[in-house]
């Protein structure tokens, strides 16, 4: 470990890494054995993180020009670069969900596991073997946390990745939407299209809507002086369904190329749903089931 | 670049951010406040204790001299840690990672970290808040159970880990946040099952049943006859001391026997436990000493007429001496209530001078097993070990704390010691507080620090860029660390 990084067992068995503004929860399932051998793997390749990305830092800041480096930051430009057809976005959008990519496999190379997830503040990698399930609960917003719904994965599906959006979040966004919650098959693809849906959520020049160029807040992000949301007043139920449809448009375009495989867009009491019921099998495989309210 | 000057470089990891006054960088941890960087948890806490005019205690005249003892409580003394505070996390809204309702983690915008923990509540009261065991709630959800009767108070043990993480997703939230206003020194809302309902704050009388409480019981009703027997003798015949727990009757009592009081016939209800003391004289309640009694005649059985003679005065007082009553026996030998003689009014009135106010007070208790020692040093039991040996000094936002002997570091701190606000909660649920590891530096290395992270004062001081916790000079904090200007 570098000096800094911090990796610590939870009381339930899940274990918590922290290096500068990284946060992986992450957990393990299988013989014990291997468990100690994946949270090890995971530690190894952990230690290393942080310093690597910084390195391609001024790079990654930037819509992909040329290949970078790193295994992270490979995993970054992968994920982005086909949205960047049609979308501007820099590696940056990816690099949650590739961290928690990055870590998940060097835990499933090193170790035998039935399951496993690796949770980078909400942009998860998700390993399965046969028959495993993992049953994801979606939260709205982080400052009044209870569930709007739930994903199940199971190994049949595609998806392996899991990343939520908004702007309540610690990320910027440029759209309206408390959360949009994305299954993807990588977690740095979920990332980078959660990113997307979430700004896609919008409805412009709307009263209610506060914004400031993104360098006002943070000097050297990478939205440049892009207008990223800092407040969100009332809004009608009728402007609400609104925003959320522009939201599932973009959505449902990032399903039919297969860059994700269903999507929850929540926004003040209303969720809409995307790719949940696509088809017979997926509606098996996938299912994001909302609730009939929200508590709290 | 039209940058204004006023953001910040912070250098507490290689992100390396550019931070604007008044926010924080990338990790939420660091922020800019003032042009200076400043950790976002910790830091407060200083200041907090000396806006409330707390002491702390100033470090570093002769540091390469100190010869590790304490030099004063609350102590704070950082700048040879880990480079931190821990845990480090700002209070929230900065997670959500608990296992609820069947799901295996949940995803949300952000994320962060967990805590175990409860406190201890002592009530001083002699009313009967609840059996031993029973559930206390808060907004309806378990939060705790009612445990030991003390000297004049009632415990309670809120939280847990079985409340905050084991119960059902509201159970935790509610226990979450009563652990958090008790903590902070607000008022909270109790009610036990099959007992009292309560308001509790942390320094403040408790409310039992929409009563404040005032005066602690000066001592069971035993121990009450034992202080003021002498000032009885020979102004009143028998004295009976109300009490749920130890009725005292002084004509039985040893105290009384030693100055000859005469036998005066009383029987009284209950169970003798030895000459003068009585258990159960009557069920608990919010009457006369604790006990459910509104008229303390229905503890008395009657007077054997071969020892009473009429004419005999009984004087009835409550633990506190909030309620007494004082009677005549009649030619029947029935007691009847007459005014209180000036001779006895100063040994009630005295009674009450020595009980002590009625306070709720809190201790927090934590464990700090894993999790935080690995931010002191790459070898944690090596942290315990030195904590049971003293060479480690633990403190909680500078306020001394008892640590548990056995294994782990496990703590209490009245938090009545702490700057207000000093505890925070992520929503997992749990709660975050500071800790502090105060420590000489060749303990430290010795026991596996991060020994690189370890900066002198001076080197601190001299280095503007420079990166530490808080330190302080002649008492005054210093808020190292003053980031370099961009």
């Amino acid at each position: 470990m570098n000096a800094r990084a911090q990796n610590v067992a939870l009381p339930d068995g899940r274990r918590h890494f922290h290096d500068g503004p990284i946060d992986l929860i992450l957990e393990a399932f299988g013989d014990r054995r291997e468990v100690e051998a994946a949270y090890e793997a995971a530690a190894r390749r952990f230690a290393g993180i942080l310093d690597e990305l910084c390195a391609e830092l001024p790079l990654l800041r930037r819509p992909l020009a040329s290949p970078p480096q790193g295994a992270v930051a490979l995993r970054m430009a992968r994920a982005v670069a086909p949205f960047q057809q049609t979308h501007f976005l820099t590696p940056m959008a990816a690099v949650a969900g590739a961290v928690a990519e990055e870590v998940l496999a060097a835990m499933v190379g090193a170790a035998r596991l039935e399951r496993a997830f690796v949770n980078n503040g909400g942009d998860i990698a998700l390993h399965l073997s046969a028959a495993e399930i993992f049953q994801i609960g979606m939260v709205g917003r982080p400052d009044q946390p209870s569930l709007f719904g739930r994903a199940t994965i199971s190994a049949f599906d595609e998806a392996r990745g899991v990343a939520t959006s908004g702007w309540r979040g610690r990320s910027f966004s440029l759209g309206i939407a408390d959360a949009v919650t994305v299954l993807a098959p990588t977690a740095a693809m979920a990332d980078a299209a959660a990113t997307l849906i979430a700004n896609a959520v919008d409805l412009g020049d709307h009263p209610a809507i506060k914004r400031m160029p993104a360098r006002r807040i943070d000097p050297q992000s990478d939205l440049g002086d892009r207008p990223v949301t800092r407040g969100v007043g009332a809004l009608s139920p009728a402007e609400i369904d609104t925003a959320l449809g522009f939201g599932a448009g973009e959505a449902e375009r990032f399903r039919r190329l297969g860059l994700i495989e269903a999507a929850a867009l929540r926004l003040g009491e209303r969720t809409l749903l995307v790719g949940a019921d696509a088809s017979l099998y997926k509606q098996r495989a996938v299912s994001v089931s909302e609730r009939s309210h929200a508590p709290g | 670049m039209s940058e204004s000057d006023d953001k910040i470089r912070c250098d507490a990891c290689p992100v390396m951010c550019y931070i604007r006054p008044g926010l924080t960088g990338a990790c939420d941890r660091y922020a800019n406040e003032d042009g200076r960087l400043v950790r976002v948890d910790p830091h407060v806490l200083l200041d907090a204790t000396l806006s409330h005019g707390g002491r702390v205690a100033p470090f570093a005249q002769d540091a390469e001299n100190w010869g590790g003892e304490i030099v004063g409580a609350p102590t704070f003394v950082t700048a040879i840690g880990a480079g931190t505070t821990y845990p480090d996390y700002k209070p929230a809204p900065f997670i959500v990672s608990a296992k609820v309702d069947g799901v295996d983690m949940v995803t949300v915008v952000t994320e962060g970290i967990y805590s175990y923990c409860g406190v201890k509540l002592k009530i001083d009261t002699d009313r009967h808040l609840g059996a031993e065991c029973a559930t206390v709630r808060a907004d309806g959800e378990p939060v705790g159970h009612v445990t030991t009767g003390e000297y004049g108070s009632q415990m309670l043990s809120l939280g847990g880990v079985n409340h905050l993480t084991h119960g059902a997703k509201k159970e935790g939230r509610v226990t979450c946040q009563t652990l958090l206003d008790l903590c902070n020194g607000k008022p909270v809302e109790l009610a036990v099952d099959g007992g009292a309902s309560l308001i509790v704050e942390a320094g403040k009388p408790p409310i039992v049943n929409g009563a404040r409480e005032h005066r602690m019981r000066v001592g069971c009703g035993s121990a009450t006859i034992g202080m003021f027997a002498r000032q009885w003798h020979g102004k009143v015949d028998e004295v009976v001391v109300v009490d749920d727990h130890i009725t005292g009757v002084l004509s039985e009592h040893q105290a009384g026997k030693l100055l000859g009081a005469r036998d005066t016939g009383i029987r009284m209800k209950g169970r003798r436990s030895t000459p003068g003391r009585y258990f159960h004289v009557a069920e608990p309640g919010a009457g006369w000493g604790g006990t459910n009694v509104s008229n303390p005649l229905e503890i008395v059985a009657g007077f054997n007429p071969k020892a009473a003679w009429p004419g005999m005065t009984m004087l009835m007082v409550s633990t506190t001496g909030e309620q007494h009553a004082f009677y005549r026996l009649d030619e029947a030998l029935k007691p009847i209530e007459c005014e209180l003689p000036e001779s006895l009014r100063e040994s009630v009135e005295r009674i009450s001078e020595n009980c002590e106010p009625a306070l709720c007070t809190v201790l927090f208790m934590a464990g700090a097993g894993g999790s935080l020692r690995a931010g002191v040093t790459e070898n944690p039991v090596r942290l315990t070990r030195s904590v049971r040996q003293s060479l480690t000094t633990v403190t909680v936002g500078g306020a001394p704390v008892y640590v548990w002997p056995g294994g782990g570091i496990t703590f209490m701190v009245d938090v009545s010691l702490l700057p207000r606000d000093a505890f925070g909660y992520v929503p997992t649920p749990a709660i975050v507080a500071p800790i502090e590891f105060t420590l000489r530096l060749e303990d430290y290395a010795a026991l596996g620090g991060h020994i690189d992270e370890v900066r002198a004062l001076e080197d601190v001081i001299a280095r503007h860029g420079e990166r530490a916790t808080n330190v302080f000079l002649d008492g005054v904090i210093d808020r190292a660390p003053k980031s370099r200007r961009v």
